[in-house]
């Protein structure tokens, strides 16, 4: 049992978990994830590292309630317990010193990118970040990302907060203005981050996404975590999550996204009901 | 002695059209009456045929013999003596290639029904436990650590050996139960995971711990452990990557790894949906692609789901089914509809990504290959089209490379399987031994637990070499 040593709500619908689980905040490193399974009943999850303390053996975990299992992870506070937490799993992110990097985080993705920023910032990079929400409540973490980066831009999609507009935008000009940009790094959903790379591709800058397709074990024995990178089919969980965004195959990484749409469906009206009558 | 009975005694089963329906345990075991009218038949050979042909080497006539004298408590003991895990080898063990396979009897064949009688054995234990008098009294602790990587067949059994010669034993689960591809692979109407439960909870019993969710490699490496104190370490990590057949519209949604569906449905319970969490896609017209037992297994859950038509489309003819035969008649007695001769071309989708059809090339049989099976060619021209709404993949699996890729010094094949010495399990590096699918490629359970048995007894033997 992994217990919940604290619990933050940083918008809405959006949750931390500060989880004791010290041998895997021993070994964890930016970009790689755990699977976490609530009880006996429960799903196995992937969620992304946002942070980490050796000292005091614990992880912290950022994530949106998307669907069940997430719904009823929303429901734990601290000092309650989840029974499987497994990780670190996938390969850490490539950190070295490249130059100035550009790390890009919508709306969840602001969490993992943070302490990737941190370990690009730790390396001798310029760091330039990038952080979007659809809007001034969903922004999260503003503080902790500028802390790792040499400049921050915050976009929100109606104006509400930061500058107006996606977070391709500033990217662009980035990469427009005729300043070295040594490489970018971006998280969020699938479209943010396929847009990313598009907007990348034809300044040649190499563009890093971490994929997120649907997973079971995440130790490689599955295969449920197929994406074509390259024209050649890769497990995310073991080769990845990051790959090169301008290889990879996005209709594909959308419609495996899609593959149980109306199994969770049921599953979230069970879990609404559940909610309820509580 | 009396007459030889040759007739061998059928085990109760369910009804075919009822078991299709029901994840419950397809086999019913025999009545005790049913038992001692099998064992009966046993001619006690001097010659020992039946165990030599056992890998594990069970003394098979001394249980027969205590069980027919109404000794089962003497029968149990004969049996666990060389197997510690009888109520999953009576279930699972492929006899008819093995012991029963060199059975007296079976040159008429009316070869005895040893496993039947194993697991009869094993599961009058089970029920029966505050009889036994089964109390292992452990030795006095050697003062030496031992870590084993992986809790299937082979680490449970060098784990169970190794505790009882008084070593202190750490096991190391990567998912979150223990017993390997007994627990995520092998589905519950052929081996009910209680029974596998109990096998871990004995050998929890012994002292030994289990530390789940703990990935060797991600956490610490096998380097680590040696380093942090374990003064032997025993890979018992499996084969468990999955291959496929890389043909186009392989990752269209529907198309499964044997081993995802499988574990969704067992390990997650996905048959239990929405109950569980865990979703599973239930096809109306399934094809399981490859003729082994794990293709069986996925061919039968898929039909218990509530697939109207589940298929095996295996390359070559039926002589060559790698399967079990009573599970490859099991599954056809419950529907399930064999295409021989038969390989996949392509997957075609519809506009949502989802799989819809296959296309698919007759098969003829030609010169035997390396393997001594006939060698599947393509017919050219006969391409034919079914329509599909879930593939599963059933083409064999590897080990996973993490364990070989983070050990320094560990030697491998270009299989990815470990290097071993073949009797005693040792490895190319010091104070690392291996064994079980992870040295052989897919195999079996008894197999592995031998190869777990051979490991167990040489560390022993390393560590009082150490003094
Ligand atoms: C390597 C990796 C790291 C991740 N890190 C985080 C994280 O740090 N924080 C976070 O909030 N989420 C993260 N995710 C996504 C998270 O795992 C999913 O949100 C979660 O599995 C949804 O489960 P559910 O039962 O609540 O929803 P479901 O009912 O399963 O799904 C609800 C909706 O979410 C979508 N969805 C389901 N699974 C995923 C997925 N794996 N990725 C993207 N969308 C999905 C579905 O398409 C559906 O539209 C990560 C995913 C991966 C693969
Ligand atoms: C569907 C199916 C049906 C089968 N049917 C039969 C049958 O009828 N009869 C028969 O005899 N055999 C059968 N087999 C084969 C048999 O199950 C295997 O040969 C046997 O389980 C191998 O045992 P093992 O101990 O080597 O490995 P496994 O049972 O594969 O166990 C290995 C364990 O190690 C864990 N692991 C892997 N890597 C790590 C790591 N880095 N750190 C920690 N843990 C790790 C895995 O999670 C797993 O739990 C079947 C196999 C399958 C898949
Ligand atoms: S362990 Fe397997 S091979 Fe050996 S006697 Fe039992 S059923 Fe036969
Ligand atoms: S070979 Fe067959 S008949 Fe002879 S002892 Fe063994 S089981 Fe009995
Ligand atoms: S999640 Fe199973 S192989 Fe990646």
């Amino acid at each position: 049992m992994y217990k919940i040593v604290e619990r933050q709500d940083l918008a809405p619908n959006v949750h931390l978990f500060k989880i004791n689980a010290p041998e895997v905040a021993k070994k964890a490193q930016p970009g790689q994830f755990v699977i976490v399974r609530i009880d006996e009943k429960g799903e196995r999850i992937p969620l992304t590292f946002a942070d980490w303390d050796t000292k005091a053996g614990t992880v912290t975990i950022v994530f949106a309630e998307a669907g069940a299992t997430t719904c009823r992870l929303a429901t734990l506070n601290a000092g309650d317990s989840i029974e499987n937490f497994v990780g670190p799993l996938g390969v850490p992110t490539h950190t070295e010193k490249f130059g100035t990097v550009v790390c890009v985080g919508g709306g969840i993705g602001v969490a993992p990118i943070t302490p990737i920023a941190r370990g690009l910032k730790q390396a001798g990079n310029k760091v330039i970040s990038i952080m979007g929400s659809r809007n001034k409540d969903l922004l999260f973490w503003e503080k902790n990302l500028r802390a790792c980066s040499d400049e921050l831009t915050v976009c929100t999609d109606d104006g509400t907060y930061g500058r107006k507009g996606l977070v391709t935008e500033p990217l662009k000009e980035l990469l427009a203005s005729g300043q070295k940009i040594d490489r970018v790094i971006a998280i969020g959903p699938i479209p943010m981050m396929k847009f990313c790379a598009l907007t990348t591709q034809p300044f040649g800058v190499k563009t890093i996404v971490s994929l997120n397709p649907l997973m079971v074990d995440g130790t490689g024995m599955c295969g449920c975590c197929r994406v074509s990178v390259d024209n050649a089919t890769k497990f995310a969980c073991v080769d990845g999550p990051d790959f090169d965004g301008h290889k990879v195959d996005w209709n594909l990484m959308a419609t495996r996204a899609k593959g149980y749409a109306t199994e969770e469906k049921s599953a979230m009206a069970k879990s609404q009901c559940q909610c309820h009558s509580k | 002695m009396a007459k030889i009975d040759l007739n061998r005694l059928e085990m109760p089963r369910q009804e075919p059209a009822e078991r299709a329906k029901n994840f419950k345990e397809v086999a019913l075991g025999f009545s005790p009456e049913q038992a001692k009218q099998e064992a009966n038949r046993c001619i006690q050979c001097k010659k020992r045929n039946c165990t030599v042909g056992c890998p594990v080497s069970v003394d098979i006539p001394e249980f027969i013999k205590a069980l027919r004298e109404d000794n089962l408590p003497e029968a149990v003991k004969a049996l666990k003596n060389k197997n510690s895990l009888p109520g999953v080898c009576g279930r699972v063990c492929p006899q008819e290639s093995q012991c029963e396979a060199v059975c007296t009897l079976n040159k008429q064949g009316g070869a005895i029904g040893i496993g039947r009688l194993e697991r009869y054995v094993a599961d009058w234990e089970r029920d029966n436990k505050a009889r036994m008098d089964n109390k292992v009294t452990l030795p006095p602790p050697s003062g030496k650590k031992v870590a084993i990587v992986g809790t299937g067949p082979a680490g449970l059994t060098a784990a169970a050996d190794l505790a009882k010669l008084g070593h202190s034993v750490t096991m190391f689960e990567a998912l979150h139960v223990a017993g390997g591809v007994l627990m995520y692979g092998i589905p519950e109407f052929r081996l009910p995971k209680a029974i596998v439960q109990n096998e871990v909870d004995f050998v929890k019993s012994l002292g030994v711990e289990i530390k789940l969710d703990s990935i060797v490699g991600k956490l610490d490496t096998v380097d680590e452990l040696l380093s942090n104190g374990y003064d032997a370490v025993f890979l018992g990590t499996g084969a468990g990557l999955p291959m496929f057949s890389n043909i186009p519209g392989e990752n269209l949604n529907g198309i499964y790894s044997a081993n995802e569906f499988l574990t969704r449905v067992n390990l997650m319970k996905a048959y239990q949906f929405p109950a569980y969490d865990t979703p599973v896609k239930v096809g109306k017209n399934v094809a399981v692609i490859g003729g082994g037992n794990v293709a069986m297994d996925s061919a039968r859950c898929a039909l218990r789901l509530g697939a109207e038509k589940v298929y095996i489309v295996y390359r070559r003819s039926k002589d060559e089914l790698p399967a079990r035969r009573e599970e490859a008649e099991n599954a056809e007695e419950e529907g399930i509809i064999f295409k021989y001769l038969t390989n996949p071309k392509s997957y075609i989708g519809n506009e949502q990504g989802s799989v819809k059809a296959m296309e698919c090339y007759e098969m003829a049989l030609g010169e035997p290959d390396a393997s001594g099976r006939r060698r599947p060619i393509v017919k050219p021209g006969s391409e034919f089209m079914m329509e599909v709404d879930v593939v599963i993949v059933a083409l064999g699996t590897t080990p996973n490379p993490l364990i070989a890729a983070t050990t320094q010094g560990l030697q491998t094949t270009s299989h990815g399987t470990v290097v071993t010495d073949e009797i005693n399990g040792q490895t190319q590096k010091k104070q690392v031994w291996a064994g079980g699918d992870i040295v052989t490629g897919s195999a079996t359970v008894i197999s592995a637990m031998g190869a777990g048995k051979r490991a167990a007894a040489d560390i022993d033997r390393y560590l009082k070499s150490q003094g």
